[in-house]
């Protein structure tokens, strides 16, 4: 058994509590087996701090966002308003999600639909525990360690959010390293619109392939992400060069918990 | 009046009258688009136009073309006012009309063209490099494939016009500072020639008659050329120098990760809910047939054609220069697929202009069975991007081609069905257990309690 405190808002809902902040999982952090271990990771910097958050558990379902960025917007529609309707019977407020698709989507794309809320990414909440002295990552098993980190696009790019991994990265005194593509430059890890849940088109190379050979050249210990979409490329391009025993693909999440 | 103010002023009405038929034109194929709001936060425009399009702000993530793009773009604009002074000279039949400028206490006039002189030199500097990078170094992104043909006609065509330009001005200049120096006539001593004077030489043991012949030659050469140029801009690529400002002006503020939302879809999607709390204007929701009332069937959903694209798209497929930043940057294209976000600029302004011909033939567009998607733009390439948006960060006009993928997309999903096999499957995923893979929703708090 783990030994992670967590409540749905269910739970709170019927104790007449009301939770600071919403955790959404997102569909990869629930099911897929690496991102499960990065979500973990969230609750266990969240019970360290004891801040009272919860999930939705099982009335959590699929933003839309791979269906709105393949043009089925139908379905993410359907999909936005369902949930929409759940976050809004529970008056939620404020929201924290393990994958930036999540975090876009419900930013960016819900309050068109009605769904107004203060939406954050974990890197930034990690970052903010980090800067008001809540929690402390300096001295681990990172210190010292050269450690790249892939922007994410719907992050970066598409929300403007580069330096509150990176701060995380610094709080660990490890040596941080950014790619030549990275930034407003980054390269795409090649998940990305849909292309998560579909065999690439007919080219030259795999993206994820591209963006892991750059990241090798720097010779890091950690190639850090933060998305579950980019951990799975990453990690399968690491492994098609055979550099699983030398560098790790870590979340940002799991950096910042390591010590705990 | 002489003859030559007459041909003068005929040169000018017929120049500036073509051009404006033209620019009509374009404005009209760019009305073609649907409606899209963007004239609100007026200040946020005017402050995104100054920074991005007058101010190149995003050109210097590349410095060595921007600072090169920068001289042909200053020289372009300041030496205007030299143009401006040929304009006056060739009504009034007055000689460099702007020296009246030259002060007794300061020769304002001859630092004026001196300073045009100087940066003419980079302006033709500039292109020569621009030249070189696209025909001899082969920088990349300036030669591959979808250039081939027109595009890469139509680029060199511009920089070897803007050099000859700059060369008759040169010449000219040159030979009115030999005629200065003979103190002919109508050649009164005016103007400080730091670049032509080392053409003079060249122009030594030529009788004043000669002289003046190649003076008025090449002012002829140069404001015909201009005329020229003029309606070549329109017909080219090259017209970004003037809709690159109405095109950063009308920019998407948004953040680049919100897609357009579909109100024709919300209100079909609310009607299948059955709740439909905000019917939009002259719309009723009926509660006995579950359906949206009072109203016109709902556009397509997507686009097949520049028709279902909104003005601003189309706009930005005029302003598009090809420079190909977009695809430099493109994930897909890097690897070896097909999509190029350029092409789909493009693809999207040949499509644009095949559909004005089709109406200046016709008077109004009559199907010619033909369609952006399909005719222009392939399935492969539009399935091949992963909406990372770097296409969209690289343009130095704000120019945002995946809107333009996204679109059809939509169409190609939402009224042909045809998304890839592997992506029907994870729609039937999502619908049936809100998530992409094939897990059940019961167990989706399980991670809390493994280890």
């Amino acid at each position: 058994m783990s030994d992670l405190k967590v409540k749905t808002m269910a739970e709170y809902a019927a104790s007449g509590e009301t939770p600071e902040i919403l955790f959404w999982v997102g569909c990869a952090g629930s099911f897929d087996d690496r991102a499960k271990k990065i979500t973990r990771a969230i609750v266990k910097i969240l019970n360290h701090v004891g801040m009272k958050f919860a999930v939705l558990g099982t009335e959590e379902s699929c933003t839309g966002d791979p269906a709105k960025r393949a043009g089925n917007e139908f379905l993410f529609q359907m999909q936005a308003m369902n949930n929409i309707t759940v976050l809004n019977n529970y008056s939620v407020k404020k929201i924290v999600t393990g994958c930036p698709h999540c975090y876009n989507t419900l930013k960016n794309e819900y309050p068109g639909l009605g769904g107004n809320y203060e939406v954050i990414h974990h890197t930034q909440l990690v970052q903010q525990l980090i800067d008001a002295g809540k929690l402390k990552v300096k001295g681990g098993s990172f210190s010292g360690k050269k450690i790249t980190y892939h922007d994410a696009c719907y992050l970066g790019r598409a929300n403007d959010v580069y330096e509150a991994p990176r701060s995380v990265i610094q709080n660990l005194d490890a040596n941080l390293d950014d790619m030549k593509r990275s930034r407003e430059n980054g390269f795409c890890c090649g998940a990305g619109g849909a292309q998560m849940f579909k065999e690439p088109e007919k080219g030259t190379k795999d993206v994820n392939i591209e963006r892991t050979e750059e990241a090798l050249t720097l010779k890091p210990d950690v190639i850090a992400t933060a998305c579950p979409f980019c951990m799975t490329m990453m990690t399968d391009g690491v492994k098609h060069f055979n550099k699983e025993k030398d560098v790790k693909v870590m979340d940002i999440a799991e950096l910042a918990a390591n010590n705990l | 009046m002489g003859i030559s103010n007459i041909i003068f002023i005929l040169l000018l009405i017929a120049g500036s009258g073509l051009f404006i038929f033209n620019a009509k034109k374009i404005r009209r194929n760019i009305l073609l688009g649907k409606e899209v709001e963007r004239k609100d936060r007026k200040s946020e425009r005017w402050k995104i136009m100054i920074l991005v399009a007058l101010g190149q702000k995003k050109m210097f993530s590349r410095p060595i073309p921007a600072i090169l793009h920068l001289f042909v773009y200053v020289g372009f604009v300041l030496i205007n006012i030299e143009v401006l002074e040929m304009f006056i000279d060739g009504i009034f039949g007055t000689h460099r009309f702007l020296s009246i400028l030259n002060f007794e206490f300061f020769y304002f006039y001859n630092f004026l063209i001196g300073f045009f002189e100087m940066l003419a030199f980079l302006v033709t500097f500039g292109c020569a490099v621009f030249f070189i990078r696209r025909n001899i170094i082969h920088v990349k992104r300036l030669v591959m494939k979808e250039l081939n043909g027109w595009p890469r006609m139509d680029a060199n065509l511009i920089l070897c016009s803007e050099i000859i330009l700059m060369s008759a001005l040169f010449l000219m200049n040159a030979a009115d500072q030999t005629l200065q120096q003979m103190h002919s006539e109508h050649y009164f001593a005016a103007g400080s020639f730091p670049v032509s004077q080392f053409i003079v030489p060249l122009l030594s043991g030529l009788q004043e008659h000669s002289l003046m012949m190649i003076e008025r030659f090449c002012w002829w050469f140069h404001i015909i050329g201009i005329f020229g140029f003029l309606n070549y801009i329109i017909i080219s690529k090259h017209f970004h120098i003037v809709l690159a400002f109405p095109n950063v002006f009308y920019s998407n503020l948004n953040s680049k990760g919100q897609f357009s939302n579909l109100q024709s879809v919300t209100n079909e999607v609310q009607a299948m809910l059955g709740a439909h709390p905000n019917p939009p204007e002259g719309r009723e929701f009926s509660p006995s047939s579950g359906e949206l009332e009072g109203a016109s069937p709902p556009n397509r959903f997507g686009a097949k054609d520049v028709f279902d694209l909104s003005w601003k798209q189309l706009l930005e497929a005029y302003t598009c220069t090809e420079c190909g930043r977009c695809t430099s940057s493109c994930p897909a294209n890097q690897t070896g697929k097909l999509l190029s976000p350029r092409k789909i600029m493009m693809s999207t302004r040949d499509r644009v202009e095949e559909v004005g011909r089709n109406i200046d033939k016709n008077k109004k567009f009559s199907d010619d069975g033909k369609s952006l998607f399909g005719n222009y733009i392939s399935a492969e390439e539009l399935w091949a991007c992963t909406s990372c948006n770097a296409c969209v960060q690289e343009c130095p006009v704000n120019i945002d081609p995946l809107s333009i993928i996204i679109d059809i997309r939509r169409f190609l999903v939402m009224e042909q069905s045809a998304a890839p096999q592997a992506l029907n499957m994870t729609f039937t995923n999502i619908e049936n257990n809100g998530a992409p893979w094939q897990y059940s929703p019961a167990d989706r708090l399980n991670w809390a309690s493994e280890n």
